[in-house]
């Protein structure tokens, strides 16, 4: 914070907290830890894809300079949870999965290419990188397949089908409306390439007790993988998180490098660091899977749905299961009779994928709001039209009513600022400068949870108010939000609010995923700083001095100040009342969560997504000249970083809609394009403004504070709005992403 | 990356000495390339002589020419007053390579040796003629998105990456190198080479050539002059195809043409005979598609990049309607 506020403007918002920390190079993060005595390790990869190791050569390696230690599954130390580890990744028995999360050199098979076969110790990290060279291995080597594309067909249930296999009415119902759309979409595979690479440094203190500096968007989760994993008390493994330089997903769950580093520790009895390059971030800490979806929509000439069905095959590895909500969104979003939807995986030689930004619904909802554009053309209607048309008033699928939802208000708003209806409708009609023009949109939803969590909040009799929770910041701004949260509710100027993270330590909080950090932080916030305050009431009230018979709900508590609301009466500061009565300070620890509001409502966010395109003609160059995306989000608690979110969300979409694109070379494995020049994600020049707007109503049953989730409803559906401005402006649909200019010329 | 030594050179001549002697030693400039290679592992010098403290920094115009020095910095050349004046081809196909702080380090002689960005070449676990002879070509069969469709062979289909080295090839650049055996002058276009049965030879220097600058000859084509890269993102990608156009119009007549592409060839690609039949011609669209028409005649495609015989003459017709101003 570089601005002295007195309060905060709703308008405004607060700038972030940390925003000057990151900007000059201040903030900590995981790798920059360099405790004394600190070494470098570095991971061997695999070259083979499948097969087991045959022999690995480390001898001239150990001899290299520098070197201190080299690990493989020859001579690795045991992990002690590796022995009957918990099958997380689904079950064996009911499905076509290991169910098993890779044990690092555990044995020598091996799952998928650039699989860690060897660590490498040494005392500094070129030393460890070059010896790294050395280390040599043979394989016995199997056929392998990583082709989806070619293999969809072989895709088979999960052994967790979960909300997977679906129907409402009839099945395929589509396939005997009056009008038709039946159309396969195919997602690329994404990685999610934050900027900070995943590192960690790990600490033995002895044998039994560990301090792990790392990046993750959950120190109490990392903590627990830990523990699980070397078989250790919660109060002897410390997970630190305190600044991470992006996440997405890559760091919700804890990979196998984790254990490593924290293995390779223990047995050099010195301080590790690991850091993965960049091609390990593309085999090691997940991505977004290839998914082959299908559509069948159908509906009566003047446009009311009567059939919506969606099929969705998506890549897992070998030995786990991942499975995510891919056509969840077809069930609820639209009013239809008949609804269907089944959902698969296809086990291949690859590594497990995971939860990449709007999981599973950005994949969904690139397929079917292609599909609803595709059918509002097939019926000559306009796509808002349309899908006013067949709006969900109640959530069709649990038959419950939305907690709020302002969907056609965002629908309204979002058409009106770009001008959706000033537009012709005709495909390849408008032009400018040469280039060809296209309106496209979209929708976007995603469910609106609440999560448990603790804080500990202290006002001091300095005036200032410390929140605690062990949540970690990936990058959104969670203590900036939180920070104005608690400065709203406690009537405190926000540089009197101090908000501490990333530390497992300190109370549980949550993990940051699902866009539900704000919604279950936020609501433990809002309830230590409303016991705060009724702390405080009792000691006024003991007090006497006019306070005496008033009633908590006649108080205000502004400017660091309690007093009477009717601005009558008498007055005192917080500081001075915990003088008075010799209190150092006021500390509450408490746990918040919600109560059964999640089976009575349906909760969810709902965002759309509106872009003007300009595609060349002749070569194919697709920009997004104009985007206007509007959320209904409930109440906006923070408004800097709600924009943030809002137009990063839009500049990933960007990337999903017209470039990113994980290659894998199916004879070898292996990808061809694991680097950040060859692998692309938007610049600043594919980047337009962004306009981004809320609806900014709150939500009266999913929080104290009536706020919904907005990560990921940024995101979904934004590709959907792409596609169909390119078709728009080309009268060419494009059906497979990411559409760059191959697609478009010839 | 394997162990090295480090020296820097402080006279050209000593420069050319420590490479000469040394047969595992490389020149280093802005190493914006050869570190890249050196951390992969497909090159492993185990010397590496610094150039960037030997004088040949300057871009000077005299008796019409334009000199550039080796180690005139990317950034500094696009942005030079008599480059963008008078060679605002060059000025544009700078600006439209790499990114601003990898333009603050390249250099012209560096930028002109860069290697292939092939994936095959740059994973030592693969396959690549290139880096490795005889282990074969990866990409042929492969993930061949953006290979040549001009001049390639089955031992390699690599593509030259360089967008500086396009306008160069169009603007007929002499290169200027320092060797074993005195001075030499090389055409632009003879500087590079095809794969032909010896992918692992880019160029036709010999061990020891210092590239000393780059000589550009005053001409006619600065009012009407395009560099047109068409790649996957609006900045900091490679080409999938670029072109270089220049004309010398006199009225609507076009007295020369100077054409080239990137991102089709292992060397910049000029269209002699689509130039050849410009001359003489009016500039129209019909004209350009004419021309680019004929130089696709001799274009071959692999799997995934079939597109480029589409986009390279579409690209073609483009910049020269820009160049053209029609
Ligand atoms: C992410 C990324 C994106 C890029 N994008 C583009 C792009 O879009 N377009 C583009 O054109 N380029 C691009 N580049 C490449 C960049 O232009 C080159 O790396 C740069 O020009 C090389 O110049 P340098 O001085 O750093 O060369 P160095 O790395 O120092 O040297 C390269 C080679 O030239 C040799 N060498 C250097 N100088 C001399 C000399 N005077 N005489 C003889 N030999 C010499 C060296 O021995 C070495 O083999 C990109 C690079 C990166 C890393």
């Amino acid at each position: 914070m570089g601005k002295e506020y007195l309060f905060i403007d709703e308008k405004e918002g607060l700038d972030r907290v940390d925003g000057k920390m990151k900007v000059t190079g201040k903030a900590k993060y995981a790798a920059e830890h360099h405790p004394a005595g600190l070494v470098y390790a570095i991971l061997v990869n695999s070259a083979a894809t499948k097969g087991r190791i045959k022999s690995i050569d480390t001898k001239k390696a150990e001899r290299a300079a520098g070197v201190i230690k080299v690990i493989t599954h020859a001579n690795a130390p045991k992990v002690p949870g590796y022995e009957n580890a918990p099958r997380t990744g689904g079950n064996p028995e009911k499905g076509p999965t290991l169910g098993q999360p890779l044990r690092i050199f555990h044995d020598d098979t091996i799952y998928f290419n650039n699989q860690p076969i060897a660590m490498v110790i040494a005392d500094t990290l070129e030393r460890a990188m070059h010896a790294a060279t050395l280390v040599k291995a043979e394989f016995d080597t199997e056929t392998f397949s990583t082709n989806l594309a070619a293999n969809a067909a072989k895709g088979v249930p999960p052994s967790n089908a979960g909300r997977a296999l679906y129907k409402r009415g009839d099945a395929d119902a589509y396939k005997n409306a009056e009008v038709q759309v039946e159309q396969n979409y195919v997602l690329a595979r994404e990685v999610h390439n934050p900027m900070e690479l995943h590192s960690l440094v790990a600490i033995w203190d002895g044998d039994d007790k560990v301090k792990v500096y790392e990046k993750t968007q959950g120190v109490k989760s990392s903590q627990r993988a830990i523990m699980d994993a070397f078989k250790l008390p919660e109060a002897n493994v410390q997970v630190i998180a305190e600044y991470v330089g992006g996440g997405f997903g890559a760091a919700l769950r804890t990979w196998p490098h984790t254990i490593a580093a924290v293995l390779g520790a223990k047995a050099v009895k010195r301080p590790v660091k690991l850091m993965l390059t960049r091609e390990q971030m593309f085999t090691l800490v997940g991505y977004r899977p290839m998914t082959v979806q299908k559509i069948g929509l159908g509906a009566t000439k003047d446009g009311k749905l009567t059939g919506i069905t969606h099929e969705a095959v998506a890549e897992t590895s070998m030995y786990e299961e991942f499975t995510e909500g891919t056509v969840n969104m077809s069930k609820f979003l639209y009013e239809c009779p008949n609804v269907n939807t089944v959902y698969k995986i296809l086990p291949l030689d690859i590594s497990t994928p995971t939860w990449m930004r709007g999981p599973g619904e950005a994949t969904g909802a690139w397929a079917l709001e292609s599909a609803m554009d595709e059918m509002a053309y097939a019926l000559n209607m306009d796509p808002i039209e349309f899908r006013l048309k067949n709006y969900a008033e109640r959530d069709p699928e649990r038959n419950l009513p939305f907690s709020s939802k302002f969907l056609k208000e965002c629908y309204q708003k979002g058409a009106e600022q770009i001008g959706w209806f000033k537009r012709n409708r005709q495909p390849r009609s408008m032009q400018e400068d040469g280039w060809l023009v296209g309106y496209g949109m979209s929708t976007g939803t995603f469910g609106a949870g609440r999560g448990r969590a603790s804080v500990r909040g202290t006002l001091s009799a300095d005036g200032t108010m410390t929140i605690q929770s062990a949540v970690s910041d990936s990058g959104p701004g969670t203590a900036t939000a939180m920070t104005e949260i608690a400065a709203n509710r406690m009537g405190l100027p926000p540089q009197k609010i101090i908000f501490e993270l990333g530390d497992s330590s300190m109370p549980p909080g949550p993990t940051q995923g699902g866009s539900t950090t704000t919604s279950t932080l936020g609501s433990a916030v809002v309830d230590v700083s409303e016991a705060i305050k009724k702390k405080m009431f009792e000691l006024v009230a003991k007090e006497g001095r006019g306070f005496a018979s008033a009633k908590y709900e006649d108080l205000s508590f502004s400017r660091g100040e309690i007093s009477q609301a009717n601005g009558r009466g008498a007055k005192i500061a917080y500081t001075e009342l915990l003088r008075k009565n010799n209190l150092p300070s006021i500390e509450i620890t408490l746990n918040s969560q919600g109560g059964n509001e999640r089976d009575r409502y349906s909760m969810y966010s709902f965002s759309v997504h509106f872009v003007i395109v300009r595609v060349h003609p002749t070569t194919g160059v697709v920009r997004v000249h104009r985007a206007v995306g509007v959320s209904d989000a409930g109440k906006i608690v923070s408004r800097k970083t709600a924009e943030s979110q809002a137009i990063g969300g839009v500049v990933g979409g960007i990337g999903m809609a017209l470039m990113e694109d994980a290659v894998i070379d199916h004879r070898f494995g292996r990808y061809v394009n694991s680097n950040l020049a060859d692998y692309h994600v938007p610049v600043h020049a594919d980047v337009p403004k962004i306009e981004a707007l809320f609806i900014d109503k709150p939500d009266p049953h999913t929080n104290p504070m009536g706020s919904k989730g907005l990560g990921e409803i940024a995101l979904i559906g934004f590709a959907a709005a792409v596609a169909n401005a390119v078709y728009h402006a080309t009268g060419k649909r494009i059906r497979e992403l990411p559409i760059t200019p191959d697609k478009l010329t010839g | 990356m394997i162990p090295f030594q480090y020296v820097r050179a402080l006279k050209q001549r000593s420069a050319i000495d420590a490479v000469l002697k040394d047969k595992s030693a490389q020149f280093i400039a802005g190493g914006t390339n050869l570190v890249d290679l050196m951390k992969r592992g497909v090159t492993a010098p185990q010397k590496v002589v610094d150039i960037t403290n030997l004088p040949l920094k300057e871009v000077v115009l005299k008796n019409n020419k334009l000199l550039i020095g080796a180690l005139a910095l990317n950034a500094d050349v696009a942005e030079h007053p008599f480059v963008v004046k008078h060679f605002p081809l060059l000025s544009l196909a700078l600006q439209a390579g790499a990114s601003a702080q990898l333009r603050n380090m390249a250099t012209t002689g560096g930028n002109m040796l860069q290697r292939t960005r092939c994936p095959y070449f740059y994973d030592t676990v693969l396959p690549c003629n290139k880096r490795n002879p005889g282990s074969g070509c990866g990409a042929l069969e492969g993930y061949n998105r953006m290979h040549a469709i001009f001049g390639a062979s089955d031992k390699c289909i690599a593509v030259h990456p360089s967008d500086m080295a396009i306008a160069l090839a169009a603007l007929d650049a002499v290169v200027l190198v320092s060797g074993a055996k005195g001075d030499r002058r090389i055409p632009f276009t003879d500087f590079h080479r095809l794969p032909g049965d010896r992918p692992e030879i880019d160029n036709n220097l010999v061990r020891g050539d210092l590239v000393v600058g780059v000589e550009l000859s005053q001409n006619a084509f600065s009012k009407h002059a395009h560099y047109l890269k068409i790649r996957d993102r609006a900045s900091y990608a490679f080409a999938l195809v670029s072109v270089a156009a220049a004309l010398d119009i006199n009225g609507n007549t076009i007295n020369n043409a100077r054409l080239a592409m990137g991102g089709v060839a292992h060397k910049p690609w000029r269209l002699f005979t689509a130039e050849k039949f410009l001359a003489g011609k009016p500039a129209t669209e019909e004209n350009f598609k004419a021309a680019a028409a004929l130089e696709m005649q001799t274009a071959k495609a692999y799997e995934h990049n079939k597109f480029k015989l589409t986009l390279a003459p579409n690209t073609v017709v483009e910049a020269l309607k820009i160049a053209a101003k029609v």
